[in-house]
């Protein structure tokens, strides 16, 4: 919402100067956005006289100017324009001013032999509009010497203020003139239309259909009137505004559009046919021309204004061209309506049709000013166009907005933490227009002004489903017990301004606070710690990518598909945060950077209910490992992965010896972007996964352009059972030494490692204490098929050292168990 | 087609049959369509062929070189599946060995996103006010994300949040992306009796890709809900925090009123700083950072709060935002490009954990 200073002071009766009106725009919620002031950037360029306009000696196109600018000292100015000539008035601009519409400052110059010691300018050089045929050419009565901007009356600042969306009120310089005068910046003037009575009987009359829709309507007609070009006060605050002026009857509703906040339509009664418009439903395959151009097609749940023809116009949103006045118009009909703001929210989203009428009506207009706002528009219609006026017609009646609300002085402080005397917050309300109707020493009550439709309004609660009836009735209740109030409340903060509550810390709940984190959240974070401290960079990234890529890694449900993607590669919740951790790869090796360790602790979505969404602490790395003096690079490989994992799941807590590690790729879990034999599953029982780790496939490490190994891995978080806080047994510290004692197995290739290292251990649970697989070996020495595997198997006597014949049982127990679980056979 | 050309085919076919891999298959193409060919001899001799049988003679040789290349393209492709097949076949890991003890990479090379440290250091400043943290899903009901916080379907807001849908399900409405965390705030009040204290730092979308704007951003949503909290309260919980988190005690913190449909009355918050250096605290200049308000007594009776008896405040603000103040990061983009490059420049250390002893 924009507006200049001047015609701020048409309602208000302000000294204050600009920068403390800005000052309290923004405290009272009516924040500045930008302020113009074009008076400030074209200071420097004054009215001048051309003394001379003489042929350049040198140049056929050009012109030499001899140029007075008031300082008594007359100036060479070289100048192409056509329009140059003698006597004629301009604008001067002299050396070291910036002209805004060429983006240069000024300098003396000569041009072919010629002295320039200024520019004459025209409209665009300035930045005031597009004219550039020539210099612009001043009247004669023109001031020589005076700057330009204060003659042509363009000295006076335009702010633009963004209005939220309860302040309809507000879109109206009237409304905004009316809380800078509650706030103390002045008085508001009075705004009191005379009549203007009418000579004839209005020519067209109302139909409504539809009461809800629209329940008040009026209408006049003038006849004998002339419409041109608006005269120049309206169209200067109107392009102050960013308005192109059309015609005057087209400017003055637009004018009262901004002034009042109360959008009018003019139509051109000849050219409406019948004696009658309807305020009815669109009918299906109607439509009309619009103002912007485009042909509209109306629905049955649009309101529109139609006459015995055709539709008119979508009511209250935009008018249409076929009505619409011109320079021959002689008879307007002038309409002013009251429209039910949904109606107008969903009639304007459903054809993305955006209007001051439409922002102004969804909002809610001030259902009181008909009558005022009529009578002014007929006024001005009849000053600028001449004519004469017909009785008033309507439709409907004013609504019952009245409505009172009340405040309990005692919640400034107890809700808004605030020191307003009473006397003060009356003050304020009444500045508002609000009408104090009982007052005590408690509370006051007021009634609230027709335009502030955002108090003590009505509408609905949205309460939960479920909640307990008499729990959803006493919370039902408060709220309409308290919402006026909270209303009031609001205005007489907002003017009083926030900034001048004093802060309060929050009072201690408990000195020393409990966690912030659940169990489940700290988790998450010292996963993420896992993973960085092993070297991986923790990234962020977006939740949705490319279906087709989605399609690579997981299943891509329709229920996941967006319907309305801002582009075709983030249109799929991704099944797993290592498809966007691929992608990451991608870019990064495309960037020269191989070598890479990623991370990202973030969603999974394999459905729409949320627990639809799993917590995944997922990794990547690509490329070889560091080169090193001492350490040979490598390959990554899926152990890195599995090492990665596992590594999490210990940091939290899982119980390592529980868990399982198997080649397998069940249904359940979307393996399939993994290699079928260099991948695995790691599982607590049978059933639950936590986690999954291997080598990328080769077709995804193609499709991805992922050059060079790459391995992944995803920790499943929501599947980590929570660790049980209990105190830690006694530790087991034996006085006596451990031993420890080689095994090598020949096995069969196919055999998991781990169901040895599981044989062994089961051998004897009292002695044996730790079986670690150290070596593995294949090779030509070996039977085909086989492999070689070697366990280091602690053994921790208790209550004496062991004798050799002990020690050979156990190791005899150990052989024959393996052997016995997994066919392998001690290695001569 | 003349005998010795379906002969040609019949036999090429019957080899490239016996072709067992893509080596042999080559012999098959080099033997038929090579420079010494039989076809490419067919084609050569066509200058021999009488001028009135040319014509069909070198259709038929043109026709049968099209069906052999097809018929090899296949088999091609049928060998390249089955060679896949065979590797992925071939390369067995055992899956269950123990992994290496240390990782190819240390903690000198790892480092946290600049917004996962942000995170931790909200948590560590409001943990200290007593402040826990509460989640909710990223794929929410309408009536959380909407309607439970007093922006009915119509409601001139909803316009701004440029919401993203996904197909509707078995209620026929449409679910969203979470357009801010502030439904949280609906299920943390349907899920605990007040008091309530907490923040709720997530992820939040909205359909709107420039250079300012993300359609993944993330949020931290404020929520306090008990007896007798104010205004002044909300004023003095924001500023303690913004001048804990910019480590400026005397950081300058400005109120504006504004509005918002889950709280009454609202307000913006600006901080100080200077426009042309970027430096906060200093300079004369006010920069917006976060929206704020009394919660709205629609949305705790929403909740089945009764707002006579309960009240308490709210706030949200960007997270990015805050981080690239804190942190002088100029370009909002790269946050979720996951450039090495950059993560490793702005990224924190990972051994330092935000707490308040070590100092966020």
């Amino acid at each position: 919402m924009k507006f200049s200073l001047s015609w701020l002071k048409r309602h208000l009766e302000t000294e204050a100067p600009l920068e403390e009106i800005l000052g309290a725009l923004n405290s009272i919620g009516l924040e500045v956005e930008g302020v113009e002031d074009r008076g400030a950037a074209l200071a420097p360029f004054r009215i001048a006289r051309v003394v001379e306009a003489a042929q350049h000696p040198n140049a056929d196109r050009l012109r030499a100017l001899t140029v007075d600018d008031g300082s008594g000292t007359l100036l060479s100015v070289v100048c192409g324009a056509p329009n140059a000539r003698t006597g004629m008035k301009g604008v001067l601009g002299l050396p070291g001013a910036f002209v805004p519409g060429t983006g240069i400052t000024l300098k003396v110059g000569e041009i072919r032999g010629v002295k320039s010691e200024g520019m004459m300018c025209s409209t665009r050089e300035l930045g005031l509009g597009d004219d550039h045929e020539g210099i612009i050419d001043l009247p004669d009565d023109a001031p020589v010497g005076v700057p330009y901007v204060t003659w042509a009356g363009l000295d006076d600042p335009v702010v633009e203020i963004s209005i939220t969306p309860n302040r309809g009120d507000a879109l109206a310089i009237r409304g905004i003139a009316r809380d800078l005068a509650a706030a103390g910046l002045g008085t508001l003037k009075p705004f009191a239309p005379d009549k203007v009575p009418g000579v004839y009987p209005s020519p067209l009359r109302w139909v409504v259909e539809d009461a809800e829709a629209c329940p008040w309507v009026l209408g006049r007609a003038v006849r004998g009137l002339r419409n041109g070009a608006s005269p120049k006060w309206l169209q200067d605050r109107l392009v102050a505004i960013g308005q192109r002026p059309i015609n005057a009857l087209v400017d003055i509703t637009n004018f009262f559009t901004y002034d009042l906040g109360r959008p009018l339509h003019v139509f051109d009664a000849k050219k409406v046919t019948g004696d009658t418009l309807f305020l009815r439903h669109g009918r299906t395959g109607e439509s009309y021309l619009a103002l912007n151009g485009k042909q509209i097609a109306v629905t049955p749940e649009d309101l529109v204004i139609a006459d015995s023809a055709a539709v008119e116009s979508l009511a209250g949103i935009m008018g249409g061209e076929q009505s619409g006045s011109d320079e021959n118009t002689t008879e307007v009909f002038i309409e002013c309506a009251l429209f039910d703001p949904v109606r107008i929210a969903l009639s304007g989203r459903r054809h993305e049709l955006r209007s001051d009428a439409r922002q102004r009506f969804e909002r809610g207009i001030d259902p009181a000013l008909l009558p005022d706002a009529l009578e002014a528009a007929t006024a001005m219609v009849i000053e600028l166009c001449g004519g004469e006026a017909s009785e008033i017609t309507g439709a409907g009646a004013e609504p019952a907005w009245q409505r009172q609300a009340s405040l309990r002085f005692e919640r400034i402080a107890g809700l808004g933490g605030a020191d307003v005397a009473p006397d003060a917050a009356v003050g304020i309300l009444e500045r508002l227009g609000f009408g104090v109707v009982a007052r005590d020493a408690e509370k006051v009550t007021v009634s609230v002004p027709s335009w502030r439709n955002d108090v003590a309004g009505s509408g609905a609660l949205a309460q939960a489903p479920g909640l307990p009836a008499d729990r959803a009735r006493a919370a039902a209740e408060g709220c309409a017990a308290v919402e006026p109030e909270c209303d009031l409340l609001e205005e007489v903060l907002r003017i009083t301004g926030l900034n001048r509550i004093p802060p309060a810390s929050l009072p201690v709940s408990s000195p020393v606070p409990p966690p912030s984190l659940t169990p489940k959240q700290a988790r998450a974070a010292l996963a993420r710690r896992t993973l960085a401290a092993r070297g991986m960079l923790d990234c962020v990234s977006f939740g949705f990518l490319d279906h087709k890529v989605a399609a690579l890694f997981g299943d891509t449900p329709d229920a996941l598909r967006l319907e309305n993607p801002i582009a075709a590669d983030l249109d799929q919740m991704r099944p797993t945060a290592v498809a966007s951790l691929a992608l990451a790869a991608a870019r990064n090796i495309a960037r020269g950077y191989p070598d890479l360790a990623l991370s990202e602790l973030g969603a999974a979505y394999r459905g729409i209910a949320p627990e639809g969404q799993l917590a995944v602490a997922a990794g990547l790395r690509t490329g070889e490992t560091p080169r090193h003096w001492a350490v040979p690079a490598r390959a990554v490989d899926a152990m890195d992965a599995k090492g990665d994992a596992l590594a999490v799941l210990l940091a939290l807590g899982v119980p390592m010896a529980a868990l399982s590690v198997t080649a397998d790729a069940p249904e359940a879990v979307p393996m399939g972007f993994y290699h079928p034999g260099r991948s695995g599953v790691v599982r607590q029982g049978p059933r639950t996964v936590l986690a999954t780790f291997g080598e990328l496939h080769p077709k995804l490490r193609e499709a991805l352009s992922l050059t060079g190994p790459a391995v992944a891995f995803e920790v499943f978080l929501d599947a980590i059972p929570e660790p049980k806080r209990r105190k830690k047994s006694a530790p087991d510290l034996p006085a006596f030494q451990p031993l420890r004692r080689d095994f090598a197995f020949l096995v069969d290739a196919a055999v998991p490692a781990e169901n040895l290292a599981r044989a062994a251990r089961g051998a004897d649970r009292a002695l044996i204490t730790e079986v670690a697989l150290f070596d593995r070996y294949a090779g030509d020495r070996l039977p085909e098929g086989k492999v070689s595997l070697a366990l280091e198997v602690t053994l921790q006597p208790r209550e004496r050292s062991l004798t050799d014949a002990e020690i050979e049982a156990v190791a005899a127990k150990i052989v024959a168990a393996v052997g016995k679980a997994t066919g392998a056979t001690l290695r001569g | 087609m003349t005998d010795d050309l379906a002969g040609l085919q019949a036999e090429t076919e019957a080899a490239l049959a016996a072709a067992g891999d893509l080596r042999a298959l080559d012999a098959v193409r080099v033997a038929t369509l090579g420079k010494s060919g039989r076809v490419t001899a067919l084609l050569k001799g066509l200058g021999a062929v009488p001028a009135e049988q040319r014509k069909e003679r070198g259709a038929a040789v043109n026709h049968l070189k099209g069906v052999l290349e097809a018929a090899i393209e296949s088999r091609r492709v049928a060998l390249d599946a089955a060679a896949l097949e065979a590797r992925l076949a071939a390369e067995r890991l055992d899956v269950s060995l123990p992994p290496r003890p240390f990782a190819p990479t240390g903690p000198e090379s790892g480092a946290l996103h600049p917004i996962t440290r942000t995170v931790e250091e909200l948590t560590a400043i409001f943990g200290a006010m007593g402040f826990g943290v509460a989640e909710g899903p990223d794929i929410e009901g309408d009536w959380f994300n909407f309607g439970a916080l007093n922006i009915p379907d119509h409601h001139p807001a909803r316009q701004d949040h440029d919401t993203f849908y996904v197909p509707a399900g078995a209620d026929g409405r449409r679910p969203v992306l979470r357009t801010h965390t502030s439904p949280v705030q609906i299920r943390t009040m349907l899920g605990q009796e007040p008091p309530i204290r907490v923040i709720v730092p997530g992820r939040t979308w909205r359909a709107d890709h420039d250079a300012t704007h993300s359609p993944m951003f993330h949020q931290v949503e404020g929520l306090v809900i008990d007896r007798g909290i104010t205004l002044a309260h909300l004023k003095g919980c924001l500023i303690d925090f913004l001048r804990a988190f910019f480590d400026i005690r005397d950081l300058p913190v400005r109120f504006r009123a504004s509005y918002f449909p889950f709280t009454e009355p609202s307000m913006e918050v600006d901080i100080g700083w200077n426009r042309k250096t970027g430096e906060l605290g200093k300079g004369g200049d006010w920069l917006e950072i976060l929206g704020s308000g009394m919660v709205h007594p629609r949305v705790l009776a929403n909740c089945g709060i009764d707002p006579r008896e309960w009240q308490g405040f709210a706030f949200g603000m960007g997270i990015e935002r805050i981080t690239m103040l804190k942190h002088g990061i100029p370009d909002l983009r790269p946050f979720y490009d996951s450039d090495i490059r950059w993560l490793r420049h702005y990224g924190a250390p990972v051994l330092s954990p935000a707490t308040l002893a070590e100092g966020v």
